[in-house]
């Protein structure tokens, strides 16, 4: 499920813009990929995070991974509810399970983010079923 | 190393239930066929289907069985019952542990030592190392597959596809530790009632290529009370919330059995077997570390991470895992006796970070009686 309207980053973080705030998250598909997660650790408001840089930290239960900032910037706001029920990460990507919202340091790095197409050819998907491993 | 990965005779059928297969032991086995949290407690409140196939299955018959089973082990196997069975433990001559194992007596002069996946061929060397005349020595670890059903649901699933009267909560039949020959799904069997999640259950052992229809069978006669597979990823967590240990993590042949909490598997009293004197040597002074449960506050505990006391490294994490039952971050940790008491405050370092934990009773989880 790769839906329109947002960019999305190799790494597999999504961004949805909305004026100058950029909202980012981990992809229906990066979640599939981690299994259940157990912990999420995010930067606290008024950090600053840079674009491919980690921003933090999703545990499954099986591993830790880093989540990418797609974007650069302050963070305006994180996430409470999913770093205290993490399985919404996996219940509700792109709404509920989102991470951080960003001050933008730049818009132009908004061109170094994938279109939802690009992203899908990125992780194989064809037909609107993710490509496991 | 490039050996071709083992697959079990369940194989295609892991496959069509849509198992993530990952390499373990030298073996291709499921990890999960969904979610681990959900088939955690599949187990814990119904029941699963594990297929145990890539564990070491060894056999000792003769006159010198018992004699020779209860040299290489540290558990009391001459007081051991036809039809029981025991947790055991062998040790090397330092006493290091070579492996951990559940001891099967199945005849007057016949005993199964189920061993790990992992030790087969270190196992069979240790074992067969001058096996006297008067035991035959049979590895039966690539011709045994072993289906587990655990839960509470386990035993009306298992009565469902045997002719062997198990009941609940019965010591007719077949009680807890208990073992027979019997058929199970039309097939011949050893079934014990063991396993490795802190649940009722049983494990089956049978010929490898008869393993596709026990657990068919096994499946479709759990249907109606939620039975559903069970990979290993959900195994490792169902195990660590009961403290038993994981051989290469918890264990190994450089922990002495006492440091790990293991002095209840070793029979002093029980005459000569390998290890003995180290063992009771530390047993007498007392360890100098402990395997210690943690429960850990912010982040996962994992295998390898530095267990630290006001900044300075005193300890390890052996394994460690979010407990899906109990709700919380938990660890298995070697640390100084000195700071191995319940509700000692410690940190665990995850990330360069040095997280507060606490030492905890274990197990973390238990079952209602």
């Amino acid at each position: 499920m790769v839906p329109e309207g947002l960019l999305y980053s190799k790494e597999h973080e999504w961004v949805k813009v909305d004026g100058d705030v950029a909202t980012v998250g981990i992809t229906d598909f990066a979640q599939e990929q981690l299994g259940d997660v157990v912990f999420v650790e995010l930067p606290s408001k008024g950090e600053q995070v840079r674009q491919f840089a980690s921003l933090g930290v999703v545990e499954s239960v099986k591993a830790a991974s880093d989540v990418y900032s797609p974007v650069s910037g302050e963070v305006v706001e994180r996430n409470v509810d999913v770093m205290e029920k993490p399985e919404l990460v996996n219940q509700s990507p792109y709404q509920k399970g989102w991470m951080l919202k960003v001050k933008l340091a730049d818009r132009g790095e908004l061109r170094d983010l994938l279109s939802p197409g690009d992203y899908r050819a990125h992780i194989g998907e064809t037909t609107g079923a993710a490509g496991a491993d | 190393m490039d050996e071709p990965l083992k697959r079990t005779a369940l194989y295609d059928e892991h496959r069509s239930l849509g198992a993530k297969m990952v390499p373990f032991a030298g073996w291709e086995m499921p990890i999960q066929y969904g979610s681990i949290l959900e088939e955690h407690e599949r187990v814990r409140n119904a029941c699963g289907a594990f297929d145990l196939s890539h564990m070491g299955e060894f056999w000792f018959r003769g006159a010198g069985a018992r004699a020779w089973v209860s040299r290489l082990t540290t558990n009391d196997v001459g007081r051991l019952d036809v039809g029981r069975a025991q947790y055991n433990l062998m040790c090397l001559p330092s006493g290091g542990i070579v492996d951990d194992v559940i001891v099967y007596r199945t005849g007057e002069d016949e005993y199964l030592v189920v061993v790990n996946a992992a030790n087969v061929e270190k196992d069979r060397a240790h074992v067969t190392r001058g096996l006297p005349p008067d035991v035959r020595f049979e590895d039966a670890s690539l011709t045994t597959a072993l289906v587990a059903v655990q839960g509470p649901r386990a035993s009306v699933v298992v009565m469902a596809v045997t002719n062997l009267p198990v009941r609940e909560e019965s010591i007719e039949g077949l009680p807890p530790f208990g073992v027979r020959r019997a058929r199970v799904a039309d097939v011949d069997a050893v079934i014990a009632r063991t396993g490795y999640t802190g649940e009722d259950g049983f494990e089956i052992f049978v010929e490898w290529e008869r393993a596709p229809q026990v657990w068919t069978r096994v499946l479709a006669a759990g249907a109606s009370n939620g039975i559903a597979p069970i990979g290993l990823g959900a195994r490792d967590t169902l195990r660590l919330e009961c403290r038993y240990m994981l051989y290469g993590n918890d264990i190994d042949e450089t922990t002495n059995p006492i440091e790990a909490g293991l002095g209840w598997v070793v029979k002093l009293d029980k005459g000569e077997f390998n290890g003995r004197e180290p063992v009771a040597s530390m047993k007498e002074r007392g360890p100098s570390r402990r395997l210690v449960g943690l429960v850990v506050d912010g982040g996962v505990p994992r295998h390898g991470y530095e267990v630290t006391k006001d900044g300075d490294v005193v300890g390890r994490v052996t394994s460690g895992t979010f407990g899906p039952t109990v709700r919380k971050n938990i660890a298995l940790a070697y640390v100084p006796v000195t700071l191995a008491a319940i509700g000692t405050p410690l940190c665990v370092r995850i990330r360069g970070k040095d997280v507060p934990a606490s030492v905890v009773k274990t197990p973390f989880y238990k079952r209602a009686a």
